[in-house]
């Protein structure tokens, strides 16, 4: 076990500490830093294969799961990272908790704190959450989902799956197709990619894709057909059912015809193009089901790939100086 | 009251009304201005006709019409943790302010004569500077029935808003500005269709997507002006745009003026200084509606104030207290306080660039919006109620939130090397604030 966290920090570059004590974005880490995760994740991955799952990276230390969006293969990868790493794991519902009695976010980080805890793990539905927390408190703060704003774990899972498959994140052509403007999944996968030499492309109609995204330096497309041959990476994002009444697509048909991943659009494809998706899929509106579980889909790998990079994240976290 | 005369000597006597500029003592008999005699260099004091109780050397100083803003947000009744009358008019004594029309948007909302009556009395309890109630258009500024304009005309209210949201129905607001004109006073609007702002928070744009912030769009305050141009042209109606904040919207504005409409205007200083990037990672004391927007939309609204396009500058004084404020970013209330930094933030952004003389600067901060509202006042011809203004023009001092008058503390300013401050301010021939001794009467400021 000792072999193995030494196995971690060694992958690290040398002269690398990682100095920082949360994870918010990805669009504050430089590329060194990214790649430094991406590395430390990769020495973590066999810890799941093995029989004995865990390591003593994070024995003594207390991991909170603070979710107020309902979610459950997230959380349940955050506290399977933390078990591995032989973290104690809580877990902290908003329905069961003060904030239905109207405590307010910065209260909750609080009080969390004084129970000693070491690591925040959030997901909120307001943008910028998480940074509230982390100014409130001395805790690690790790964002799992802030709004619209950033899902840093997810787009480094990603981006780890796509380097894996791949072999490298430069020069890869990835599109990122759907609900853009309201996806923290694609702003993270952004930002992650750009900084690793990706070229980032966002399919969707112009409802769901703001030409904004063209300054932060994302092609913008409307056309899916036209340029659905160019990809290495094409990630698919769920269409929440929940906006079909706001009037950003007119019914799930239509998009589904424009936009979904049809075995037919698959053929047009490049042979080897990845197929991904965060989940969970909504079968034959953004991906037909044959796709989802055809030869190019990497989905559950995904999946996997998402324990080893949460327990690097939290990992490194926890090692930043100042941090615990 | 006591006769009490007042002789302010030697101040550089700036009044537009007059056109004039020049070095003077200004003699205040009975609350009133009495006369401006120009000062001789170097001779000895003339001798003023009536007995003098008190004296203000205002030499270096600039002595203007007192400041009007007529755009604050008082709070009470309501939310007296944040702002009451009384603290309210004592942050406008200390920035200079020496009236202030306050919006409707309290708890309950000043939407019928008793509650006019009541924000009257309060102000004239506290007695520091003179406060015009704006009634609400409709009924709980619901946007709904038009309320009882008539009434609160006769109990003292001076303009007609619902702000904090526009009147959202166009034949509710054709009504209203039908009816409001039979009393010949101003409808104010807040210009924001709600279906495009549509529960942003920010403005959207670039800033809004990095941070994924929901938007408020230029085109949701524009789409309301523009309407409401079309209905004040055709009614022929006074019609005022509170707080613009868009290139856009401006443009509307010179058009409509051009085109000989009712309409007047106002703008914030966070819009001539500020735009979207300084929200930063989701500073809520950048958060205010409208909010702050593009480089391009604060150069427009500076250019509109200086070829007067713009009429008026006000603060959009809204206190929130800290516990609010530090919510989270969306959930955060809007709004920022204003009265006790305005007159050096303005003077950063419009004299110290010299795009305004000082002439210019105090007739959009009294003159102008004393027209607007109708009020006999921003001026300083003899009998005029002498409210005045001094300040040293060239005194810089760091903006330090925590010695503000007013009860909340949500400003982006704090720590700002600004130039310009207030040394007196006088109200009805009485001196209300005096940067040596502070607000005149602390008892009134007691909480209610």
């Amino acid at each position: 076990m000792r072999n193995l966290i030494a196995s971690a920090r060694t992958t690290q570059r040398e002269s690398m500490v990682w100095p920082h004590r949360n994870l918010l974005t990805l669009e504050d880490l430089t590329a060194d830093e990214i790649n430094m995760i991406l590395d430390t994740a990769s020495a973590f991955e066999d810890v799941s294969t093995r029989s004995v799952k865990k390591v003593p990276a994070l024995r003594g230390r207390v991991v909170v799961n603070l979710f107020f969006e309902d979610s459950t293969r997230t959380r349940t990868s955050f506290t399977l990272a933390a078990q591995r790493l032989s973290a104690d794991v809580i877990d902290f519902t908003a329905k069961a908790s003060s904030l239905s009695k109207g405590e307010s976010l910065r209260d909750t980080g609080r009080n969390i704190e004084a129970m000693g805890i070491d690591v925040i793990v959030c997901r909120h539905s307001s943008s910028g959450a998480n940074h509230l927390i982390a100014k409130n408190t001395k805790c690690c703060v790790i964002n799992a989902g802030d709004g619209r704003h950033e899902h840093p774990t997810q787009g480094l899972l990603d981006i780890y799956t796509m380097r894996k498959a791949k072999g490298k994140i430069e020069g890869l052509k990835v599109a990122i197709v759907g609900d853009v403007g309201n996806s923290r999944v694609a702003r993270s996968n952004l930002h992650g990619l750009l900084k690793l030499g990706a070229e980032v492309t966002f399919v969707g109609p112009p409802t769901m894709v703001p030409g904004a995204f063209a300054k932060m330096g994302a092609r913008v497309v409307h056309d899916f057909d036209s340029v659905l041959d160019e990809f290495d990476v094409i990630n698919m994002l769920r269409i929440q059912m929940e906006r079909l009444g706001s009037n950003v697509f007119p019914s799930l048909q239509e998009y589904s015809r424009l936009f979904g991943l049809t075995n037919e659009r698959m053929k047009r494809a490049k042979p080897d193009v990845l197929v991904m998706h965060p989940g969970p899929i909504n079968r034959g509106v953004e991906m037909a089901g044959d796709v989802a579980d055809g030869a190019n889909s990497v989905i559950l790998e995904q999946v996997t790939n998402g324990l080893a990079v949460r327990m690097a994240v939290m990992f490194l976290c926890t090692q930043a100086q100042g941090a615990g | 009251m006591p006769v009490h005369n007042l002789l302010i000597r030697n101040g550089r006597v700036i009044d537009p009304s007059q056109e004039m500029d020049q070095t003077a003592d200004v003699m205040i008999i009975a609350g009133k201005i009495s006369s401006i005699t120009p000062a001789v260099a170097n001779s000895p004091k003339t001798k003023p006709k009536a007995s003098v109780h008190e004296e203000i050397d205002a030499t270096g100083k600039i002595v203007c019409p007192g400041l009007i803003d007529m755009h604050v947000h008082l709070r009470e009744p309501g939310n007296e943790d944040e702002e009451t009358i009384a603290s309210g008019s004592a942050a406008a004594v200390a920035g200079g302010f020496t009236s202030i029309a306050c919006m409707p948007n309290t708890q309950p909302a000043i939407d019928n004569e008793a509650v006019v009556e009541f924000v009257m009395r309060q102000a004239a309890r506290c007695g520091l500077c003179n406060v015009f109630p704006v009634g609400a258009i409709t009924k709980g500024r619901l946007g709904k029935e038009l309320a009882e304009i008539g009434h609160m005309v006769r109990a003292g209210a001076v303009a007609f808003s619902d702000d904090g949201c526009g009147v959202a129905n166009p034949n509710t607001m054709l009504r209203a500005m039908q009816y409001a004109k039979m009393f010949n006073r101003p409808l104010i609007q807040h210009c924001e269709d709600a279906d495009l702002a549509s529960g942003g928070c920010m403005n959207a744009g670039l800033t809004a997507t990095r941070l994924g912030l929901p938007g408020i769009p230029a085109l949701a305050e524009e789409v309301m002006l523009q309407r409401d141009i079309l209905l004040a042209e055709s009614v022929g109606a006074a019609y005022h745009a509170a707080h613009i904040s868009t290139a856009g919207a401006v443009q509307m504005i010179r058009d409509a003026k051009k085109r000989g409409v009712r309409v007047t205007a106002e703008v914030c200083p966070h819009h001539v200084l500020l735009t979207e990037e300084a929200i930063g990672d989701y500073d809520t004391n950048y958060k205010m509606n409208p909010p702050l927007r593009t480089k391009r939309d604060v150069e427009a609204c500076i250019e509109g104030v200086v070829d007067g396009t713009i009429d008026c500058l006000v603060t959009d004084h809204a206190p929130h207290g800290a516990d609010e404020k530090a919510f989270d970013f969306q959930n955060a209330p809007f709004g920022i306080i204003g009265l006790e930094t305005a007159l050096p933030l303005l003077i950063k952004v419009f004299v110290e660039s010299k795009l305004l003389d000082w002439a210019g600067l105090v007739e959009r901060m009294s003159l102008a919006p004393a027209r607007v509202l109708g009020l006999r006042k921003g001026t300083l011809k003899p009998g005029s109620d002498a409210d005045l203004t001094i300040f040293n023009p060239a005194e810089e001092w760091v903006i330090d939130p925590t010695l503000f008058m007013s009860r909340s503390r949500n400003t982006p300013f704090g720590g700002w090397s600004v130039r310009g401050r207030v040394m007196q301010t006088v109200v009805g021939g009485q001196v209300m604030f005096d940067h040596a001794t502070g607000i005149r009467n602390v008892v009134a400021l007691a909480p209610v």
